[in-house]
């Protein structure tokens, strides 16, 4: 919402001073100033002239040769690169040596050989407006005897201030140049009033010459009308023109910007019907029914649904879709010369409903959904339109048409002074609360200790039957009244101590881990494009977005595969070649009813490690260096060749205690392909959800031993088909207590081991907790480890 | 004539221990001169013939001449052995600038670095870090924090959706506030949390948006909280994290789901004020929709979003860099 100082100084005067901080009043009022302008300045030198004539430039297609007069009725060259000018065209023209407000001097220049002798301007490049395509044209706003004289003169502008305010969503007052007057006086103490637009009417009774029923009194809660002859439909006056321009609305006609103005003045949003066309001027407001259809304004054809509000005329057709937007049949036109003018209050959620069905917003639309007022405003807002009409002549007929639906309960109600004071944190007293609300226009009476509070009819937003809710809208109006900054800044002291959960600690660890590993830690989005998950072998049934901003990223993600070969991809294609990349994402498996049998994916998180350039077993050091900071039990890695999007004979599953919980390996060469990603990738995936919410992390204290310890190596034949793993699995339970440390030191194929097979060679070191070993002791054990080996998995000590 | 043998060996021995220039040279002298078979050992067996009153003198002679040389052999030995391992470490010498095979660090992202050191604070405020899924439904993203169905601020979310059940009935959430419900649905009052993570919106990537973003939100329930615990909480956040210079203000503003509604807002070294983030006092009909007595709890919460602040601290001209996943800017933090 745009506000002019001017115009609010019209309701209250006292709002005066330095115009930032007016600005910083406002935005502490919780109207945020986005932007302030001072308009009509810095606009020396511009002038009103007028085009002679156009022709091409000789040596450019962008810009043209304009002769316009100044002033001085010689034709004046200059080159524009704005084609949207007729001969004849009034327009703002800055002279030589003028500076624009942007700070840019004007002088004579030759564009392309042609000489230029000043500019032609477009709205924003004089402050009036957000039009920056093309020149301003001003052929039907200006007189023509005012070409030459200061553009501020031909337009009759005045030097003012603009505030562009965020009005929020809960209120419906501010959304109107007396509103936000009402609250600014208000908090600077100055007296706000509204000026008399009282208008002399004719001996024509309005309510004998059209009628309105209403049969939802839910949809509608007040429905005036009133009756304007001798209405003609042109120009409006110059200032009116200015200030709609200067809020961002377009100039369209003398009714429709009586319309727009009053609308943004008071905040009432109004319609004209053209009265001929609606028959016995009998209207009647009730909901549509569902199919039924309407031509609106904009010439669509609308199919409506039961919650929909409509107005009808006597034939029940509708006419009208109920503040949102009016029917084309009662259009008031060119050929229009009687007029009934209806303001009503429309229940919000209806119109809200309506317009997000349609996706039809407006300004009216959406002062209606915050909701309007429906008092004393709608017979000011009628006054003001007539005021206005019929100064181009109109009549305005007696009485006024006035039909009651339910209005929202604005009766007064308790408020507790000591919650209010809770709920801010302050220690006011009753008569400060009354003060703040009075201020602007709550009823307040002081009941016992306490306050019983009415709300003004143009705040629906803080009226509520919720007693708790009444409390806190009331002590929001409180708070933003006695300025949120002179509320005490207290530190509340829970009883608990701060702590991250266990979970979150290990989360901490496996990222650290793998910073300590070398890998850079990626967030890719979790949207994947349809066959992203087919192209890693998975199936393809992601979830799927209804409303994705792109068909590429429509699908969420089941694996971190996709999104992590697209990072390689595009490092590789970066010069980066070897990327090691890690990921924490959440993935989107198949949807579980909830506890409130809602369908939602079971999301889980997910760990990938991505070493490009790199072979299978650095992932799986990866997997190892993680189980053992995890302490997890007992972590198996079995080979397996359908894991995918895997490679088939460098992949496998990983099993903890028991469970798969993920995969490690390489990611299959045609998946690679696939992706576009070059070389080799290891690869480790792992579900952190299950493995952190499963057992692990427990460690059990073991003295380190005083006695001697022994070292062996034992190197072993083993088949190709029996795992490394076994081996080691198979020592480490012959060996028993006194084997204390195993590790593979070797592996061999070649001369000197039979075909189909390779030797592992392992160093073991034996040592007791409560004496020195003795030649005896580790006989035993070596035979113990070759006898078991050989039974278990086929080994042949070498 | 035995002691003028004798004299004169230990005097040629002394000139050859002196003479030897390396280990193994000492180490043929001492042979020579006090080994088994050496020229000192000859001469102790001579002794026998000498007359029984000398034989003491002489005997004793010979054993002073013997340490006396083996003295000398040592001393030499360790002066040698100096100077072979001065020798040996001068042959070392390194230059610790020649450095190939550098140990590489990873890195993490960004947005981890901040919520961590976020998260960090609030622990030490006294907060616990709640988390919550990232497809939610609209009772937890909207109608539980008192966004109902035909609520224009619905709207202004610029919701993505999924394509799971009714229409618009599930979705990505748009703000972390679902996790304020889910922790009020499962835990008693008095309730401290902040919840970081990520949520969605309908906005093309550009420089300054993206679709996925990261924010954290904080909630306190506990008796009589109040628009001044709130202010009170976020200063000392902001202090905390951006320094004791950095100042707060909050400014009226308007959620569904707060009661009075707030903008907060920190001072820039420039003077100016920069929006963080929205907070109020919780909505009574949230807490009810939490089974949450309003009468007897009231509470706060507030949320900002994370990725700004890393945009903010590094001054990075394209918020995409954050989900590039470009190693070239990933190792630069």
């Amino acid at each position: 919402m745009k506000v002019l100082l001017s115009w609010l100084q019209e309701f209250a005067p006292g709002i005066d001073g330095d115009p930032v901080e007016l600005g910083e009043k406002l935005s502490a009022l919780g109207l945020a100033v986005e932007e302030m302008t001072i308009t009509g300045q810095g606009l020396d030198g511009i002038v009103l002239a007028k085009v002679l004539e156009l022709s091409p430039h000789p040596d450019a297609d962008k810009i043209q040769i304009v002769q316009v007069d100044s002033g001085d009725g010689q034709p004046l060259q200059v080159c524009c690169g704005a084609f949207n000018m007729t001969v004849g065209d009034l327009i703002p023209f800055a002279t030589v040596g003028t500076t624009m407000p942007n700070g840019m001097e004007i002088g004579v220049r030759k564009m392309r050989g042609q000489e230029s002798n000043g500019m032609c301007c477009s709205a924003t490049e004089i402050g009036l407006g957000d039009d920056s395509d093309g020149i301003m044209l001003l052929t039907d706003t200006a007189d023509e005897a005012l070409v030459g004289q200061p553009i501020t003169t031909a337009l009759g502008m005045e030097s003012d201030v603009l505030y562009d305010l965020e009005v929020n969503a809960n209120r419906p007052d501010a959304m109107s140049v007396a509103g936000v007057a009402r609250d600014l006086a208000a908090v600077m103490g100055v007296p706000f009033s509204y000026p008399d637009y009282s208008v002399e009417r004719t001996d024509e009774d309005a309510t004998s010459v059209a009628s309105v029923e209403i049969v939802d009194p839910e949809l509608c809660g007040r429905f005036t009308a009133r009756v304007l002859r001798n209405v003609t439909v042109g120009e409006s006056p110059q200032w009116m023109q200015n200030r709609l321009i200067a809020l961002g609305m377009r100039p369209i006609n003398s009714v429709v910007d009586i319309s727009n103005y009053v609308m943004l003045e008071l905040g009432q949003p109004n319609h004209v019907f053209d009265l001929d066309t609606v028959p016995n001027g009998a209207l009647t407001v009730r909901r549509a029914t569902d199919g039924e259809t309407l031509v609106t304004l904009d010439e669509a054809e609308r199919t409506l649904v039961s919650r929909d509000g409509v107005i009808t005329d006597n034939t029940d057709s509708p006419v009208s879709l109920a503040g949102v937007m009016g029917g084309l049949s009662t259009e008031v036109t060119d050929q229009t010369t009687n007029v009934l003018l209806e303001m009503a209050w429309w229940d919000p959620p209806s119109i809200s409903r309506t317009v997000k069905r349609l996706n039809l917003p407006s300004e009216a639309s959406t002062r209606f959904r915050r909701g309007a007022d429906w008092g004393d405003n709608i017979d000011r807002a009628m006054d003001r339109f007539c005021q206005l009409i019929g100064e181009s002549g109109a009549t305005i007929a007696s009485g006024q048409i006035e039909v009651a639906g339910t209005v929202p309960d604005v009766s007064p109600k308790p408020v507790r002074v000591a919650k209010i004071n809770t709920l801010l944190g302050t220690e006011l007293s009753a008569a400060e609360m009354t003060n703040h609300l009075e201020s602007i226009g709550f009823e307040v009476e002081a009941s016992g200790d306490d306050l019983s509070v009415g709300v003004p009819t143009w705040r629906w937003d803080v009226t509520t039957d919720h007693s708790h809710e009444f409390e806190a809208n009331i002590a929001e109006e409180v708070g933003r009244m006695h300025g949120y900054e002179a509320i005490p800044k207290t530190v509340p002291k829970g009883e608990q101590a701060g702590h991250l959960s266990q979970y979150q600690h290990d989360r901490r660890l496996v990222r650290n881990i793998l910073v300590g590993a070398g890998c850079d830690e990626t967030q890719p989005m979790p949207f994947l494009a349809p066959g992203d998950l087919s192209n890693v072998g998975l199936s393809d049934d992601g979830v799927v977005l209804s409303n994705p901003l792109d068909a590429s990223e429509s699908v969420l993600r089941t694996s971190l595969l996709p999104g992590q070969l697209k990072s390689i991809a595009y490092n590789q294609s970066h010069r980066t070649p070897a990327p090691k990349l890690f990921e924490l994402g959440t993935v989107f498996l198949t949807p579980e009813l909830n506890d409130r049998h809602e369908m939602l994916p079971d999301e889980h998180e997910y760990l990938a490690v991505a070493l490009a350039g790199d072979e299978a077993p650095a992932a799986v050091a990866i997997l190892n260096l993680l189980g053992e900071a995890l302490a997890l039990p007992n972590v198996q890695v079995r080979s397996s060749d359908n894991l995918p999007g895997m490679h088939p004979t460098r992949s496998a599953e990983v099993v903890i205690a028991g469970r798969q919980r993920g995969m490690v390996g390489e990611v299959a060469p045609s998946v690679l392909r696939t992706f576009g990603v070059e070389g080799r990738v290891a690869w480790l995936q792992l579900d952190l959800t299950e493995i952190l919410n499963g057992p692990h992390g427990k460690r059990s204290y073991r003295r380190v031993s005083k006695f001697p310890s022994s070292d062996m190596d034992l190197a072993f034949a083993v088949p190709d088909g029996v795992g490394a793993d076994k081996v080691r699995n198979t020592i480490n339970k012959a060996g028993g207590d006194l084997l204390v440390d195993l590790s593979l030191i070797d592996t061999y194929r070649g001369a000197g081991v039979d075909e189909g097979s390779r030797s592992l060679a392992y160093r073991l070191r034996f040592q007791a907790a409560d004496r020195t070993l003795t030649d005896a002791d580790t006989n035993e054990a070596r035979a113990a480890i070759i006898a078991a080996v050989e039974k278990h998995t086929k080994g042949t000590l070498r | 004539m035995w002691g003028v043998e004798l004299a004169s060996l230990v005097e040629r021995a002394s000139a050859e221990i002196s003479a030897a220039s390396d280990l193994e040279a000492l180490a043929e002298v001492e042979r020579t001169f006090v080994g088994k078979k050496g020229e000192l050992v000859g001469l102790k067996k001579t002794l026998g013939s000498l007359e029984p009153d000398e034989r003491k003198a002489a005997g004793q002679a010979l054993n002073e001449a013997m340490s006396s040389v083996a003295g000398e052999v040592s001393a030499r030995r360790a002066l040698l052995a100096a100077s072979a391992e001065a020798e040996q470490l001068a042959s070392e010498r390194l230059d610790l600038t020649e450095v190939m095979d550098e140990v590489k660090r990873g890195h993490l992202h960004l947005v981890t670095q901040a919520r961590d050191r976020l998260e960090d604070v609030f622990v030490g405020m006294g907060f616990t870090v709640a988390e919550g899924p990232e497809v939610e439904s609209a009772w937890y993203n909207f109608e539980a924090l008192n966004i109902p169905e035909w609520h224009p601020a619905r709207g202004s979310f610029d919701t993505i959706f999924v394509d799971l059940g009714e229409p618009e009935q599930v979705m990505l959430r748009s703000h972390t506030s679902p996790v304020q419900i889910r922790t009020m649905e499962n835990q008693k009052p008095p309730i401290y949390i902040v919840a970081p993570g990520r949520t969605f919106r309908t906005d093309t990537a550009d420089a300054t948006h993206l679709p996925a973003f990261n924010q954290i939100e904080g909630l306190v329930i506990d008796r009589g909280i109040g628009m001044g615990d709130l202010a009170g909480t976020i200063d000392s956040f902001v202090k905390a994290f951006f320094g004791h210079e950095v100042k707060t203000r909050l400014r009226p503003s308007y959620f569904p789901f707060t009661e009075p509604s707030a903008e907060f807002d920190i001072s820039t070294p420039s003077g100016d004020w920069l929006e963080l983030g929205g907070c109020g006092v919780v909505h009574p009909k949230v807490l009810e929709n939490c089974g949450i007595d309003p009468e007897e709890w009231q509470g706060f919460a507030f949320g900002f979003g994370i990725d700004r602040l890393a945009v903010m601290r590094y001054q990075l001209d394209d918020i995409r860099e954050l989900v590039n996943n470009d190693v070239r800017f990933l190792s630069q933090f």
